[in-house]
C-alpha cells in the first residue's frame, strides 16, 4: 500500500498543546520519508502501551498493537523475532516503560533487539489524571503524593546506558527538527534504540518554560565514547537545575538479538522426520 | 498379569533419575509398559531422591507402594523405604556406602578395575540389577548401546563386572510386546505442539514445566523452532502474543505462580483474539507450595483466570499419548478460533515417564485458520457469523492490521460506544458456540472399565492411570473428561448415564471437577481427595473406594 493517508479518521482526544501532537507529527513525517525512499509501510508495526501516548495507535494508519500498560516491549520483541523483516517501533509512556515495564526495557537493551522505543516522557501520569511517575522531580505534588514525592527520579539515559542499549538519545517535543533526526536515526539503527522525549503535558506538567530555557543541542559530543556518554547523561539528573543536553548520547554497532536467535526453518517433512528420529532415541 | 516395580534411591546428585531411566529401558526391552515416577525435594545436592519404575504388561500411569527391587545408592534408601519391601524384595546396593541384607556391589573397586570415572558407578548398579532380575546380557548391551551413546563400551565393561558378581534372585518374565518410546509428559506435550506447527516456545523456568523448556531448547535446531527464555512470565506471554501477531505459532509453559503473572496477558489474548497455547503444569499450592510435588488444585483458577469474559480451550491429558494428541489439537484449535488453549498438566504427568504407544493416537479432526482473502478492505475484527475474523499479519500488502487490548471496533480502533462494545462482545462469545460444535468431533470424555456399572469414578488428568488400574478389577466405571472448557456437559451426562453413585477422585482438597460438574447438574455422591503433594497409589485408592462403598 503506497501513498496512504497517514492519519486515521478517529477523533483526536489529546489536550490542546499536548506534546503528543509533536511526536505523532514527527513519526508521521519520518514514515512518509521512509515511504518516499521506497520502503513499504506495510512492513512497519507500531506497538503502544496504555496512557495518553498510546492513543497514537488509533491515530496513525499503520499496523499497530495497542498493548497493555508497561507491555509494549515484550510484544515488540516477539513480533521482531517472529519476522525480522518488519520495522518495529514502540511508543511508550514514562509510567508505562520506566515504572510498570521497566524490566522489559532493561532486558530489551541487554538483548539489543532491533526495535525503536520512543518514550513520551511527560513525567506525569496524564490519563489517570496526575500522579507522579519515575521521572517526576523530587517533591512533585501529584494526586497520590499531595505533600510532594519523597523519592528521587530515575535518570533514564543513565539506565539505558547501564542496560547496554546501543542507541540512546534525548529529544524534546518543542524541538521537532532534532526529534525527527533522532527518530529516523533510531529506526535506522540496527539494534536497540531508546529515545527519551521530554514532552509537555499541557494539563498536569506544563514544563515548557523550564525545558526551553535549559535545553541545548550536543554538537561537540562523541557518541561512540561510552564514558563521555555517561558523563553527559549525568549532567542533568531529571531533578536539579542544570543544562539539559539533547541529541544522541551513545551509539554503537553490535549484532542484534534477532540475528543471533535466527533458526533455520524446517519443512513439515523435515520436522516429521526429526520427530521420528527423536522417538527412536527414546525406545 | 506380569508386573514389576523397581525403586532406585540415593542422594540428589547421584543420578537417580537417569539410573531409573536405564532400569525403565531394560523393562521396556523386556516388553513391559512403563511408568516412572521421580520423587525429589527442591534442592540441588543432598536430600533423598528416588525413582520408582513400574512395568506392567498393559499400559500404566501409576506406581504402587510395594516394590520388587530396591537399588540403594545410599543408606537412607534402605531405611526410608522399608514399607515398600515385600517378603521377597531384592535389595541391591553399593557396598561403599550401604550396609543391608541383599546383594552388594563394590562400585569403587569395579570403577578402579576399569579405570572408569565416578559417573559410571550407576552402570555397575544397573548391571547388577539386570543379573538379579535375570535379564539377558544381550538386552543390557542393546539398552546401553541405544541410551548411553558416549563411552558405551566402558560403561558396559563396568556393568558386566557387577553382572558377573550377582546371582539371579528374582527373574522378571518377558512380555509379548515390542519396545516402544518412553516419553515424559512434557516431552509429549512438546512433540504434540511441534506436530501442531509450533514455531516458537517462550518460557521462564518453573517446576514442573521447566523440563519442556529444556527439552525444546535442546532440540530447537533439529525442529526449526525458536526458544526464548525472557525476564519473567509477564514478558513470556506478551512475547508469545507478539509471535502470534506476526503469524507464528507460539506456546508458553509455566506452573501456578508463573501463570498468576500471565493472567493479564491471557486476558489480552482473549480481547485481542490472539491464538496461544499454554502448558499449565500444576504443583502443590497455594503460593510456592511444594515446588517438586503434584496437585490438581488449579482447575478452577485456569477456568476463570483473566478479567472479562472470553472463550478458552482447556484440555487435561491423562497419558503421553493423550498429551501428544491434545497438544497438537490445542495448537490447531487455538488458531482456528483465535483463542487461548490450555494443556492442563501436573507434576505426575509432566515429569513422569510413560510408554507411549503411537499406534493408539487417533487422527485429529481439526479445522484450519480463516485467512484474509484480500477481496474486501482488511478489518482485523470483522464481525463474521462465526465470530471468527479472517487473519492477516503485518507485512501483508494492502492490510493495516490493528490489534487492540481496548474494546474496539471491527477495524481494531478503540471504542467506548455502547452498542459496538456489546456487539463485539457477542462476536467474541459466538466463537465459543462454534468451538463447542467443533469439540463434538473430538473424544472429549473417556469411559473406561464397565460402562454400565452403577458406580463410577469421576476423575481428570493424570489420575487416569491409577483410576483405571483400580476400577477395572472392581468392576467400576471410570469417566474422565479430557476437555474441561468448554465443559462437555452432554458427553459427560451420557458417559455417566445409569451411574447411581459418582465418586470424584481428585488431587485437591475441595473437589474442583466435582464443583464444576455440580454447576452443570451432575452430583458426585462421594469424594476421594488427596492433597499432600503425592499422587494416588493403587493401594490407597482401592482402600478409599472400599471405605466409601461400605
Amino acid at each position: 500500500m503506497t501513498g496512504r493517508q497517514m492519519i486515521t479518521d478517529v477523533q483526536n482526544t489529546w489536550c490542546p498543546g499536548c506534546g503528543n501532537f509533536s511526536i505523532q507529527h514527527t513519526l508521521k513525517n519520518v514514515l512518509a520519508d521512509m515511504e518516499k525512499d521506497g520502503q513499504s509501510l506495510d512492513n512497519v508495526v507500531l506497538v503502544s502501551g496504555i496512557g495518553c501516548h498510546a492513543k497514537i495507535a488509533d491515530y496513525l494508519n499503520i499496523n499497530s498493537f495497542y498493548s497493555l500498560h508497561g507491555r509494549t516491549i515484550p510484544v515488540a520483541t516477539g513480533i521482531k523475532l517472529a519476522n525480522p523483516g518488519l520495522t518495529v517501533i514502540c511508543c511508550s509512556g514514562d509510567g508505562d516503560c520506566y515504572a510498570e515495564g521497566l524490566d522489559h526495557l532493561l532486558f530489551a537493551a541487554k538483548r539489543n533487539i532491533d526495535i525503536t522505543v520512543i518514550v513520551h516522557n511527560n513525567r506525569v501520569y496524564g490519563l489517570t489524571t496526575g500522579q507522579y511517575t519515575p521521572t517526576s522531580p523530587r517533591g512533585f505534588k501529584g494526586k497520590s503524593t499531595p505533600a510532594g514525592t519523597r523519592e528521587n527520579p530515575f535518570n533514564p539515559i543513565e539506565l539505558m546506558l547501564a542496560g547496554g542499549a546501543t542507541y540512546v538519545a534525548r529529544g524534546y517535543s518543542k524541538k521537532m527538527d532534532l526529534l525527527k533526526t533522532l527518530v529516523r536515526e533510531g529506526i535506522n539503527h540496527k539494534g536497540f534504540a531508546c529515545i527519551d522525549v521530554l514532552q509537555i503535558c499541557a494539563t498536569f506538567f506544563p514544563a515548557a518554560d523550564y525545558y526551553s530555557s535549559r535545553v541545548y543541542d550536543m554538537t561537540e559530543h562523541d557518541r561512540s565514547d561510552f564514558t563521555a556518554a555517561c558523563a553527559k547523561a549525568r549532567e542533568w539528573d531529571y531533578n536539579g537545575d542544570a543544562p539539559i543536553a539533547l541529541g544522541t548520547f551513545y551509539q554503537k554497532s553490535s549484532p542484534a538479538f534477532e540475528e543471533k536467535m535466527a533458526v533455520r526453518n524446517k519443512s513439515a517433512v523435515e520436522r516429521e522426520q526429526a520427530v521420528r528420529d527423536l522417538l527412536k532415541t527414546r525406545t | 498379569m506380569n508386573e514389576v516395580s523397581v525403586l532406585v534411591g540415593g542422594k540428589a546428585g547421584d543420578g537417580i533419575n537417569s539410573a531409573g531411566a536405564m532400569a525403565a529401558q531394560l523393562l521396556n526391552h523386556l516388553g513391559y509398559r512403563i511408568y516412572l515416577y521421580f520423587d525429589y525435594p527442591s534442592l540441588i545436592r543432598g536430600g533423598h531422591n528416588f525413582a520408582i519404575v513400574r512395568g506392567r504388561e498393559t499400559a500404566t500411569g501409576t506406581c504402587g507402594m510395594k516394590v520388587d527391587f530396591i537399588l540403594a545408592l545410599d543408606q537412607e534408601t534402605v531405611e526410608r523405604h522399608k514399607d515398600a519391601m515385600k517378603t521377597n524384595t531384592a535389595v541391591i546396593f553399593n557396598t561403599d556406602v550401604v550396609k543391608a541384607p541383599g546383594q552388594g556391589i563394590p562400585v569403587r573397586e569395579i570403577l578402579a578395575a576399569e579405570q572408569a570415572p565416578v559417573i559410571m558407578g550407576n552402570s555397575a548398579v544397573i548391571g547388577g540389577f539386570a543379573k538379579a532380575a535375570g535379564i539377558s546380557w544381550k538386552t543390557v548391551e542393546d539398552v546401553f548401546s541405544s541410551h548411553i551413546p558416549k563411552g558405551t563400551d566402558q560403561n558396559l565393561r563396568v556393568a558386566r563386572r557387577a553382572y558377573d558378581m550377582l546371582k539371579t534372585v528374582h527373574p522378571i518374565p518377558p512380555c509379548d510386546n515390542p519396545p516402544i518410546p518412553l516419553l515424559t509428559g512434557n516431552e509429549a506435550v512438546g512433540l504434540g505442539m511441534v506436530k501442531g506447527g509450533l514455531e516458537a516456545y517462550v518460557s521462564y523456568p518453573m517446576t514442573p514445566s521447566s523440563s519442556l523448556l529444556h527439552f525444546l531448547a535442546e532440540v530447537q535446531e533439529d525442529l526449526g523452532i525458536t526458544v526464548v527464555h525472557p525476564e519473567n512470565e509477564i514478558a513470556v506471554i506478551l512475547m508469545a502474543l507478539g509471535f502470534a501477531t506476526a503469524g507464528k505459532r507460539a506456546a508458553v509453559g509455566t506452573s501456578g505462580g508463573g501463570f498468576c503473572l500471565m493472567t493479564e496477558g491471557l486476558s489480552l489474548a482473549g480481547m485481542a483474539e490472539l491464538p496461544i497455547v499454554i502448558l499449565m503444569s500444576q504443583r502443590t499450592g497455594p503460593s510456592t507450595g511444594l515446588p517438586t510435588y503434584t496437585g490438581q488444585a488449579d482447575l478452577l483458577f485456569v477456568q476463570h483466570a483473566g478479567q472479562g469474559e472470553f472463550p478458552r480451550l482447556i484440555v487435561a491429558p491423562g497419558s503421553t499419548e493423550e498429551a501428544l494428541y491434545w497438544s497438537e489439537a490445542a495448537m490447531h484449535i487455538a488458531w482456528e478460533f483465535q483463542i487461548p488453549a490450555f494443556i492442563l498438566s501436573d507434576k505426575t504427568l509432566s515429569e513422569g515417564t510413560y510408554s507411549t504407544d503411537l499406534s493408539r493416537i487417533p487422527v485429529i479432526p481439526h479445522g484450519n485458520p480463516v485467512v484474509w482473502d484480500k477481496t474486501t478492505p482488511y478489518r482485523r475484527y470483522a464481525d463474521m457469523p462465526s465470530g471468527i475474523s479472517p487473519l492477516a499479519f503485518p507485512g501483508t500488502g494492502g492490510a493495516v492490521v490493528k490489534v487492540n487490548s481496548y474494546a474496539h471496533d471491527e477495524s481494531g480502533i478503540t471504542t467506548e460506544e455502547a452498542d459496538l462494545v456489546a456487539q463485539m462482545t457477542r462476536k467474541r462469545l459466538r466463537k465459543e458456540e462454534g468451538l463447542r460444535q467443533a469439540m463434538d468431533r473430538y473424544p472429549q470424555v473417556t469411559v473406561f472399565g464397565n460402562p454400565s456399572a452403577l458406580v463410577s469414578l469421576l476423575c481428570w488428568g493424570s489420575t487416569a492411570g491409577v483410576c483405571q488400574e483400580v476400577a477395572g478389577p472392581l468392576g467400576l466405571r471410570v469417566v474422565r473428561p479430557v476437555v474441561l472448557s468448554p465443559f462437555p456437559i452432554e458427553s459427560l451426562k451420557k458417559a455417566l448415564e445409569g451411574a447411581g453413585m459418582v465418586i470424584a477422585v481428585e488431587e485437591n482438597a475441595t473437589a474442583q471437577l466435582a464443583t464444576l460438574a455440580g454447576q452443570h447438574g451432575i452430583t458426585c455422591q462421594k469424594k476421594i481427595l488427596r492433597y499432600d503433594g503425592r499422587p494416588f497409589t493403587p493401594e490407597l485408592l482401592r482402600e478409599k473406594i472400599r471405605e466409601v462403598l461400605s
